[in-house]
């Protein structure tokens, strides 16, 4: 039973890491960037949700609403200011100026909302549960965690369908393959990594308000870890891989909880560490990730 | 253009060099005899930890503003600095309080940069009063160093003592932050002491930084472990997690928290009926009628729109501590800040200095620079604390 | 007669780079003498050392070698904690502090190279991004490991437990290292000057090794691996030269940090510090070692400048925006086509800037 107990709570935050770590590997995979300010577009997306259905009392669905089309904004916002004028640059220089944003995110979010933590709503009670109760509460499965792991998977259907059958997506991965041969064959680079960077902020919302239902603590560093530990999670599975980042993100879940559980809590975090290195140097390109070989 | 930014840069540079110099002490004395007390204040307002360096400096500011109402005779200049929570930037925060020529040293908020900043005020003779840095290093060598919170280990053991004598539980489970040596201190004490009173710590489960957000292994680790009492010597911010994990998972023993805990109540949006129950060591109690307190956590909602914490509280009573010390100090106008700091220590270790603040009444000094001020215990009963 | 023009540029490249530390160490002696430095100025000296060395190595790494890392704080971890380990060790032997701050400082630079090749064996196979990660992981598993160490030294020698209690010191011993509290009650021994030539001994290592035949053998490497293994070229046996150097540097940097504070504390070697130093080394310029010590310097010093307007709130946001902003300026093709001429060259074409 206990350990049934620990699977659910790995696997609920897997869930929370895989949503995390779906929206990074979808920007990496197209605009081949690592985005260090993915998690602090999640915090924003967070305190917008909670602004509207905390202070301003209106109904959680706007809150989700709202939060998904400010993001979506913010993203683009970004993107167009900070990304966009350096699409020669070399790929370090686009790396520090993601973490230049992060910085102003974070900083600009505590100026805005304030430094001291906030609890979020708990939008997912259905009758005044918050969850389901098995084995006579023995064990006992939170709303949200359903809820993230479905959307999650609805979110991983929707983006490989998306990539794979519509024209956009095509030419998605026609700029992920060679960007230069796109451009030739009629392809606007620049309009598809806005449209993926669109997609990956909007997504960040939908995180950002499923990560604080789940663990609703929110300040202005909310973003930060969850951040490195979903870009971990999305390299685990091999990035830009979306099935990889899914799986990844769970397993990266289930082996921090496993590891807490029956090793030890005080060296959790090195262990999950250590068996990302040695995951990584028996298959180099990730668990899902596509080896590509090198060329002379 | 680089060339261009670096020879700017460069410029500005030097230009703050100089400018760090100039501006020599003036005369701390104006026309009507009132002496001007500098008094710099240092801990995080940015990363982390920013919310805990913004209730020391708030605190602080709330009672500078009250003394320079009174026109005593002493005027305080108050400044505060951004540590960011690290030992180096705390040190460069003390050193840009000394450019301006500061008297006397209020902080760090938080331990690690407090250690590093205290051997310095130690070397160069500053007087030094830390709200809420609580690890016996802090003070460990330094006889200009003081404390006005309880030292970690005092705190778990006095912890330990009250559930012994109170026959809360005989099996405990401990949960701490083994990346926060202000937790880890706690924690330690506690269990050195529940040893030794025959208490069994039956779990003792870790996390490793203040952005943990799932709780329920350790949880789990305590519950199964058939914990009555849940000591947990961390910060309210993750302590509300853990609360709302516990009450999700049916598991409802008694929490015990360390001061860390107070500001529990005042996390916006968090569900307080999950916090009923919970026990805390606190100095401080924002729901106390009495009428200093009662004005001070109005100012305090009025000025900055929260309700302060023990943070707050500690800063508010670290200033009035120096202000009061300053009182009895002869000839306070004629001396520099190493002069200062002898007197300053000569009156807080002379036995006969007490305090009366919002965290303690008759507040005392040991030489090895711990307070002494009563340990409370209270519970949370319908949303306030009911002292036991 | 045109390689002879070449090496003569790149010798002489070499000597501006210590002329400019020299002229620096120079100036900042005579302000100190003439007593027209402010504290915050004195106080910042040596950690500018410190990240000036760290971003020198880093940038072994990343701009000469070509692989990202982003956990080369971990090599500064394991060497401040060494290092002070050391110093508190040799502190009844030798009562010399520049001779145990030294001492200090080689251990820390061991200790640091064999942290680089216990890493450097298994990940150097990997790639790009991935060689990235687990970097990142490795600077996270030292913070981890070293936040639940105690050592303390007594006259039986050192002892390490992972909880204070065990520590099972004698009546003479001392904890130097507590866990998430660190290290405390570390003697200052780091000076100015050990750090000016630790900077001097940091550019002769670099200069030369990139200078020398390896060197060659690095950057061609860097430029195309499969070619350079083509024409014989040990790509790991290459690879491993620089990165351990690379560890060691910043594992001697990390000596002199530790020693620079009195405590020190794990977590401050955490993934922000890898990556701030890693911004020093990318705003500098890649493979541009010069570049590295201007930005180190600069961008190290200005947040601590910015605290002089009084805009304490706004601090931290104004530091992101002029990041933000450097970054775009200096890499807008517009502006770089015009100043084309006197800004360093990119990745590539000069490697001693």
């Amino acid at each position: 039973m206990t350990f049934l107990g620990h699977l659910v709570t790995g696997l609920s935050l897997g869930a929370i890491y895989a949503i995390i770590a779906l929206g990074y590997t979808m920007v990496y995979g197209i605009a081949k960037m690592l985005n260090f300010a993915h998690g602090d577009v999640i915090m924003v997306g967070a305190f917008v949700c909670f602004t509207v259905v905390s202070s301003l009392e209106l109904p959680p669905v706007l809150g989700i609403i709202l939060a998904v089309i400010l993001c979506t904004v913010l993203g683009i916002i970004i993107e167009r200011l900070a990304y966009k004028p350096l699409r020669q640059a070399p790929s370090l220089a686009v790396l520090i100026t993601a973490i230049g944003v992060s910085y102003l995110l974070q900083n600009g979010a505590q100026l805005i909302w304030g430094a001291s933590p906030k609890s979020f709503p708990s939008m997912f009670n259905f009758g005044g549960e918050n969850g389901i109760s098995l084995f006579d509460g023995q064990l006992n499965i939170s709303y949200v965690a359903i809820i993230t792991v479905s959307v999650c998977i609805i979110i991983m259907i929707a983006l490989t369908l998306f990539t794979e059958k519509t024209r956009m997506g095509k030419a998605m991965r026609a700029c992920s393959e060679d960007k230069a041969a796109a451009q030739l064959m009629g392809v606007n680079v620049n309009q598809t990594i806005s449209v993926t960077f669109a997609i990956g902020s909007a997504l960040a919302a939908v995180a950002g308000v499923l990560m604080c239902s789940a663990y609703p603590a929110l300040s202005p560093t909310t973003g930060s870890l969850p951040g490195i530990k979903a870009f971990t999670a999305a390299v685990f599975g091999g990035i830009g891989s979306i099935p990889g980042a899914l799986l990844g993100g769970i397993l990266l879940g289930l082996i921090e909880t496993f590891t807490k559980a029956y090793i030890t809590t005080d060296l959790s975090d090195a262990i999950v560490f250590a068996v990302l290195i040695v995951v990584l140097l028996v298959k180099p390109s990730g668990l899902l990730g596509k080896y590509v070989p090198e060329k002379v | 253009m680089k060339k261009l930014l670096t020879i700017v840069l460069v410029l500005a540079l030097c230009l703050a060099c100089f400018a760090g110099c100039g501006g020599k002490k003036d005369d701390a004395t104006a026309d009507d005899g009132t002496v001007t007390i500098k008094i710099g204040g240092i801990g995080p307002l940015t990363g982390g930890a920013a919310t805990y360096g913004f209730a020391t400096e708030y605190g602080a500011q709330i009672a500078v503003d009250e003394i320079n109402a009174l026109n005593s005779g002493i005027k305080i200049e108050y400044d505060f600095q951004d540590d960011t929570g690290v030992a180096e930037t705390s040190v460069a925060a003390y050193n840009e309080l000394k450019d301006w020529d500061v008297d006397v040293i209020y902080g760090c908020t938080t331990t690690a940069p407090c250690v590093a900043v205290a051997s310095e005020t130690f070397a160069d003779r500053y007087f030094q009063l830390t709200p809420s840095a609580s690890s016996p290093d802090v003070t460990a060598g330094k006889n200009n160093v003081f404390q006005m919170c309880f030292t970690d280990p005092n705190q778990g053991a006095t912890a330990a003592n009250f559930v012994k004598d109170n026959s809360l539980a005989t099996k405990v489970g401990v949960i701490y932050n083994n990346g926060d040596a202000y937790s880890t201190g706690i924690a330690q004490g506690f269990i050195a002491k529940a040893g030794e009173l025959g208490i069994e710590v039956v779990a003792e489960q870790t996390f490793p930084a203040d952005t943990t957000t799932d709780f329920n292994v350790q949880l789990t680790a305590c519950k199964d472990a058939g914990a009555e009492l849940v000591f947990m010597p961390i910060y309210y911010g993750p302590a509300s997690l853990i609360l709302q994990q516990a009450d999700q998972m049916g598991y409802d023993p008694i929490f015990f928290g360390g001061d860390g805990m107070d500001g529990i109540l005042s996390i916006e949006g968090f569900d307080t009926s999950l916090a009923e129950g919970l026990m805390l060591l606190t100095p401080f109690n924002a729901t106390s009628t009495e009428e200093r307190t009662a004005n001070f956590v109005n100012t305090y909602k009025e000025r900055y729109g929260e309700v302060p914490n023990q943070f707050a509280a500690d800063g508010y009573d670290c200033i009035y501590a120096i202000y009061e010390a300053c009182l009895k100090i002869e000839g306070l106008a004629d001396m520099d800040h190493a002069q200062l700091c002898e007197a300053l220590i000569a009156v807080f270790t002379s036995g006969d200095f007490k305090v009366d603040g919002l965290t303690g009444t008759g507040m005392t000094w040991q030489v090895n620079g711990e307070v002494s001020k009563e340990a409370m215990v209270v519970e949370i009963v319908d949303g306030v604390y009911v002292q036991k | 007669m045109k390689t002879l023009n070449a090496k003569q540029k790149t010798s002489l490249n070499g000597f501006i780079n210590y002329g400019i530390i020299i002229v620096a160490y120079v100036i900042m002696q005579l302000l100190l003498a003439g007593d027209a430095l402010s504290n915050k100025m004195q106080s910042l000296l040596v950690p500018v050392c410190c990240y000036i060395v760290m971003a020198i190595s880093l940038n072994l790494t990343v701009g000469i070698l070509g692989e990202l890392s982003l956990g080369h704080a971990g090599f500064m971890s394991l060497g401040a904690f060494s290092g002070i380990i050391t110093a508190a060790a040799l502190a009844n032997v030798m009562p010399n502090p520049i001779l145990r701050l030294v001492i200090a400082i080689v251990v820390g630079a061991v200790i640091g190279a064999i942290g680089g090749a216990v890493i450097g064996i298994p990940v150097l196979r990997l790639r790009g991004d991935y060689l990235a990660i687990v970097t990142l992981a490795f600077g996270e598993i030292i913070k981890n490991i070293i936040n639940v160490l105690y050592i303390g030294i007594d006259s039986e020698g050192l002892h390490i437990a992972t909880k204070e209690a065990n520590l099972e010191l004698l009546e003479d011993g001392i904890a130097i290292v507590k866990g998430p509290m660190g290290a405390v009650g570390v003697t200052k021994l780091a000076t100015f000057t050990v750090g000016a030539v630790l900077i001097i001994i940091t550019l002769i290592v670099v200069q030369n090794l990139v200078n020398s035949r390896s060197g060659r053998a690095i950057l061609a490497i860097r430029d195309n691996r499969i070619a350079a293994e083509s024409v014989g070229i040990s790509a790991t046996k290459y690879k491993m030269m620089a990165f351990v150097t690379s560890a060691a540097i910043a594992g001697a940097a990390g000596a002199l940090f530790g020693l620079n504070y009195s405590s020190t504390t794990a977590a401050k070697f955490d993934f922000n510090t890898s990556i701030l130093i890693l911004v020093f080394v990318v705003l500098g310029g890649l493979g541009n070692i010069r570049g590295s010590i201007i930005a180190a310097a600069l961008l190290y010093i200005l947040p601590e400048m910015l605290r002089s307007f009084n805009i304490t709130e706004y601090r931290m946001l104004i530091y992101a925006v002029i990041l933000i902003i450097v970054m775009l300026v200096g890499n807008n093709s517009q502006i770089k086509s015009l100043f084309g001429k006197i800004i360093p060259k990119k990745k590539g074409e000069s490697v001693n800037g």
